[in-house]
């Protein structure tokens, strides 16, 4: 398999025959115009931040994650990212076990508050991390481990 | 149980520095009340108000006429008193079977196709918003599902015997799982349904988004889960006995506090 | 077109709690079908807000967003009656858009 996902990083003829094999994912094939695939399609914090053409993170106790500690199923986790510091230009949410990293990026704007909650999957205990890349290039966050359990056959 | 003798071991490590020390159980009421708030379920809730309002099948009429047992298009508290005795149909019936019969007379639907379609699919869908917006019209009332008629009196005991009905490769019956109290699988608490196991419990939790198949299910679909799970063959859809272990739960639940629609793991 | 979204927005002082609930599957392209197949992916890629016309919020998600996806936010200066709008776009180029009055 890591074979096979270096020569679709060189060659996209191969990825776009693999893709009609169905033996890829074709995640990396946006619709919409300027969306950074590079930035999802990340495995790892240096890759992603490469991808958004920033910083090292550095934990910050201005930031915030939030999150159950447990979550009773991995398909719905509820999580926050949010800060009080001014000049933030985006927030990100990023579960590290996930296949990728990055489940969703928020752009800042003057006229909403850095804070933002959704729910993601997460397929295994995780620390999960919110990240606000600032105007002055720092980037900061703040990480919280999530356990995800199995539960049982009932409910 | 080892797993989850470390799971709360290491739940338990982990938030040392609290003040209170949290339990797994702890853990999860909070993650469940963190999405009880904004429950997916109020998607269905839209479509079924939609639903029950809108011209549809070979009639082209709407499903405002249909009798859920306090008149016809009074949904306000039929939930709650739900399965009963219908002269109409001259037998008892569920939520599902209902919506079958007004769906057929009123719409001209094939309600046996429906009865055969798969859970998720085609007009299963459609019940599935309509049994969801119906039990929203009785969130917070109390369940008091009928006892006057003989046939409703009956029907309890047929649920009674069927909830003990041990059978199947496991012999399996619903009190396996649901017949004490304070039992569970792994970390899900199984309610004790021989009696009111408690507001928004057991019968009380039905229909509900599952989070674990992002779907929302009746209680024809729970049950169908069930005898899934005791390794059973699978009941008819709205069948007699379906109808029968609903009377049997619901009217032990009496004066439970109906949450529907819930949310479920 | 895909299901109506549920928005809720609520005055809190001078700002305006903002939930949303999206009705879409949300699908990874890491699942497979009964026969073996994958699922294609299939998720909102693109989500806006707008305030009166106005976009204060833009985000891009990825599949790892849960089905029937939740957002919440907090938008400055809105008042009762303002117009709310949230718009999303899916990775097979399919949109929704659905508008809330503030109360």
């Amino acid at each position: 398999m890591t074979t096979r996902r270096q020569m679709i990083a060189n060659s996209a003829k191969l990825a776009a025959m693999l893709t009609t094999l169905g033996l890829i994912p074709e995640a990396s094939r946006a619709e919409v115009a300027g969306y950074n695939t590079a930035a999802f399609d990340a495995k790892t914090m240096p890759d992603l931040m490469k991808a958004l053409g920033s910083a090292t993170p550095v934990e910050s106790k201005d930031v915030t994650i939030t999150g159950p500690d447990i979550a009773e199923n991995g398909a719905v986790v509820p999580i926050g990212a949010s800060t009080a510091l001014a000049g933030v230009k985006r927030m990100l949410l990023l579960v590290e076990k996930n296949p990728s990293m990055l489940s969703a990026m928020f752009d800042v704007t003057d006229a909403v508050d850095s804070s933002f909650s959704t729910r993601v999957k997460m397929g295994q205990s995780s620390n999960v991390y919110a990240v606000a890349l600032m105007a002055d290039s720092k980037v900061l966050y703040a990480v919280k481990e999530i356990k995800v359990t199995l539960g049982g056959c009932g409910g | 149980m080892r797993p989850l003798c470390t799971l709360i071991l290491v739940a338990l490590a982990s938030s040392a520095s609290l003040a209170q020390q949290k339990t797994a159980a702890d853990a999860i009421a909070e993650y469940r009340a963190m999405l009880a708030d904004d429950n997916p379920a109020e998607l269905s809730i839209a479509k079924g108000e939609d639903l029950w309002k809108k011209k549809r099948g070979p009639k082209n009429v709407s499903l405002e006429q249909c009798n859920l047992g306090k008149g016809p298009g009074v949904v306000k508290g039929a939930f709650v008193e739900l399965p009963r005795w219908f002269g109409d149909t001259a037998r008892v019936q569920d939520l599902e079977s209902r919506l079958l019969t007004c769906m057929e007379t009123l719409q001209g639907f094939d309600s046996k196709a429906i009865a055969n379609t798969p859970f998720g699919q085609g007009e299963q869908l459609s019940i599935e918003g309509l049994v969801a917006w119906i039990s929203s019209e009785s969130k917070g009332m109390h369940f008091n599902v009928p006892q006057q008629h003989a046939q409703e009196k009956l029907n309890y005991e047929l649920g009674k015997r069927a909830f003990y009905y041990r059978a199947g490769p496991y012999d399996f019956s619903c009190a396996s799982c649901h017949g004490q109290p304070g039992k569970r699988i792994r970390l899900q608490d199984l309610p004790e349904l021989t009696k009111n196991p408690g507001d928004g419990v057991g019968f009380a939790a039905w229909p509900a988004y599952r989070v674990s198949s992002g779907e929302l299910w009746g209680m024809q679909r729970r049950l169908n889960d069930c005898y899934r799970q005791q390794r059973f063959p699978y009941p008819g859809y709205a069948s007699d006995v379906t109808i029968a272990l609903s009377v049997y739960m619901g009217v032990n639940a009496k004066g439970a506090e109906s949450v529907a629609p819930a949310l479920k793991r | 077109m895909a299901d109506p979204m549920r928005i809720r927005a609520q005055v809190a002082g001078d700002k305006a709690t903002v939930r949303v609930l999206m009705a879409h599957e949300m699908e990874t392209g890491f699942r497979k079908d009964a026969t073996g197949k994958i699922i294609p992916p299939w998720f909102i890629q693109e989500v806006s807000a707008q305030l009166n016309g106005k976009t204060v919020m833009t985000a891009q998600w990825g599949p790892s967003v849960a089905k029937n996806p939740f957002l919440q936010f907090s938008v400055k200066g809105a008042k009762a009656g303002d117009k709310v709008t949230i718009a999303w776009t899916d990775n097979k180029g399919d949109k929704r858009s659905d508008e809330a009055t503030v109360s």
